[in-house]
């Protein structure tokens, strides 16, 4: 108590404290911090940041795009196989190709000489280009020479469209094993009761059956741009 | 008595008497309400829903009402007609998801199809699934991964995709932080959030390690063409602004045995869903014959959500 009551101290001169080059210095970086502190707020904080080609500038629902069904219909009959004697059952939806025109194949093929070379195909079934597995599998290897509504198995089972993942199943064992089981491919239905299986051929093109890509549907949208209500451009994604 | 026990015995009884106000306080006002009630000759007003209890707390007969006046409700904001059901839990189900990270593509069908179902805000836009774009040739990294990803084709070349949506969790963080209990398990495994009784203090989107919660910022808007006026209490009904949503495992459907929508939707059939519970099922079956693991396993959230490689 008694200190404070003394003399106050001598206040040193402020000009004396700094020499007037380093103050300026001071001053000089204090400047330069702050402006690139804006500097970097703007180019990387602000809607700038995003690139010109990146997405997630538009907020999209899925009524703005077209080519998916999202309000599908279940095949009928899985409202019956969920309870009551038809429990259990799968569903397959026909074969594709079925009702196409070309089925049934003996209506042309019948009366058809049998050419079992490999070829280039020009008059008919020209948009088939067979990338299959090895390179000397030829049409006659599934289809079945005799009778051409049918398949025909490498032991000599003949079986139906309905029935081609038999086919599909002699080579890819473990694959069959995953679809019987419900772990490979896709179901609709009843995760309890009756569901909805698809064939291998509904998914994979037999002649060619790598899985071809497809659109996306639009990004999310991003952050700085979720206020931001622009003209809505509509985006056509692909029929599946 | 040391110092921590007359502490704790302190905290006791200024607990118990707490309890015995806050019980008195609610008897009195459920008293004054009830009167009220009977003078206003109305049955539901909202005196009664600020005094209401726990939706799960209620009798049949009140949460009956509170459905019906839901539905009412919703009826006249949309312009159609609503269900709004609580189906319970079914017997011996678990429910399990499996997600087949060597199929996606990331073509985003689920994300969409779930927003369709699931009555998320067009605008501003609430999405419950993100699509993670990650490199093969770094694994799953989420700091690199992009949910933005706009190519004219996927899957992208050198890319694999990585589906993330609530991981309906059995040790969930996001239920232990909420300080009013408006989320919860339920017996079949589902995290549910109760909406009316959610305050939107968002601790459980700081909670959850997967960003599966999402905040209505604003009024969510849906057009009433598309709204989707079959819903569950603790599902897809419309939610107002300022509260926290998120996947419930398309309870709406699950519970009447339908598999969620984005299991349908999905081109490549990645999405798999089931009982756990059940030997047969599909999901022991990818448990117990496939390279199965759950996101953040060191976190002990023990989803049960699993990813896997079918090949």
């Amino acid at each position: 108590m008694e200190k404070q009551k003394g003399p106050d101290p001598v206040d040193p001169d402020p000009v004396k404290l700094l020499p007037k080059s380093s103050s300026l210095a001071v001053l000089l970086i204090v400047f330069v911090t702050i402006s690139m502190l804006v500097l970097f707020s703007i180019v990387r904080g602000g809607v700038g940041h995003v690139l010109d080609g990146d997405g997630g500038k538009q907020a999209f629902g899925p009524a703005d795009v077209s080519g998916v069904e999202f309000d599908h219909e279940l095949l009928p009959g899985i409202e019956e196989a969920t309870a009551g004697p038809d429990a259990g059952v799968f569903l397959v939806p026909p074969p594709p190709w079925s009702e196409s025109g070309y089925f049934p194949c003996t209506e042309c093929h019948a009366d058809m000489e049998l050419n079992p070379e490999r070829r280039v195909l020009e008059e008919m079934h020209d948009d088939i280009v067979l990338n299959h597995g090895p390179s000397d599998r030829w049409c006659l290897d599934c289809h079945n020479p005799d009778d051409r509504d049918v398949l025909r198995l490498v032991n000599g089972k003949l079986i139906s469209f309905d029935e081609s993942y038999l086919l599909c199943g002699q080579c890819h064992g473990t694959i069959f094993r995953d679809w019987r089981q419900g772990i490979h491919g896709r179901r609709q239905g009843y995760w309890n009761g009756g569901k909805s299986y698809l064939l291998c051929a509904h998914c994979h093109n037999p002649h060619a059956p790598a899985f071809h890509a497809i659109k996306p549907l639009p990004p999310p949208v991003r952050p700085q741009f979720l206020a931001q209500t622009p003209q809505k451009v509509v985006k056509e994604a692909p029929h599946e | 008595m040391s110092d921590r026990n007359r502490d704790r015995a302190f905290a006791r009884t200024e607990e118990k008497s707490l309890d015995r106000r806050s019980l008195l306080i609610s008897a009195g006002l459920t008293t004054m309400a009830g009167i009220s009630a009977a003078a206003s000759g109305k049955s539901a007003g909202w005196v009664e829903r600020l005094l209401s209890r726990r939706f799960v707390e209620l009798s049949e007969q009140r949460k009956t009402q509170i459905l019906t006046e839901l539905e009412e409700k919703y009826s006249e904001k949309f312009g159609r007609e609503f269900t709004v059901v609580d189906t319970p839990p079914m017997d011996g189900v678990e429910f399990a998801y499996g997600l087949d990270l060597s199929r996606c593509v990331g073509c985003r069908r689920c994300v969409y199809a779930c927003v369709h179902e699931n009555n998320q805000s067009r605008d501003p836009q609430i999405h419950w699934i993100r699509v993670l774009e990650m490199k093969k040739d770094h694994g799953i990294d989420f700091a690199e991964s992009n949910i933005y990803y706009d190519h004219d084709e996927v899957p992208e070349p050198g890319s694999f995709y990585l589906p993330v949506a609530c991981q309906q969790c059995r040790n969930p963080a996001c239920v232990k932080v909420c300080p009013v209990k408006a989320t919860w398990q339920e017996p079949d495994g589902i995290v549910v959030i109760d909406s009316d009784w959610c305050i939107g203090c968002r601790c459980c989107m700081s909670a959850c390690p997967y960003g599966a919660r999402h905040f209505n910022w604003s009024e969510p808007t849906i057009a009433s063409e598309e709204i989707n006026p079959d819903t569950h209490y603790f599902g897809n009904r419309p939610r107002p602004k300022g509260v926290v949503e998120k996947c419930s495992f398309c309870i709406q459907r699950t519970r009447k045995g339908r598999y969620p929508a984005c299991v349908e939707i999905c081109p490549v059939g990645a999405r798999k869903f089931g009982n756990l519970l059940d030997e047969e099922g599909e999901m022991r079956y990818l448990m117990r014959e496939k390279r199965v693991f759950v996101l953040k396993e060191e976190l002990n959230t023990r989803p049960r959500f699993y990813y896997f490689y079918a090949t």
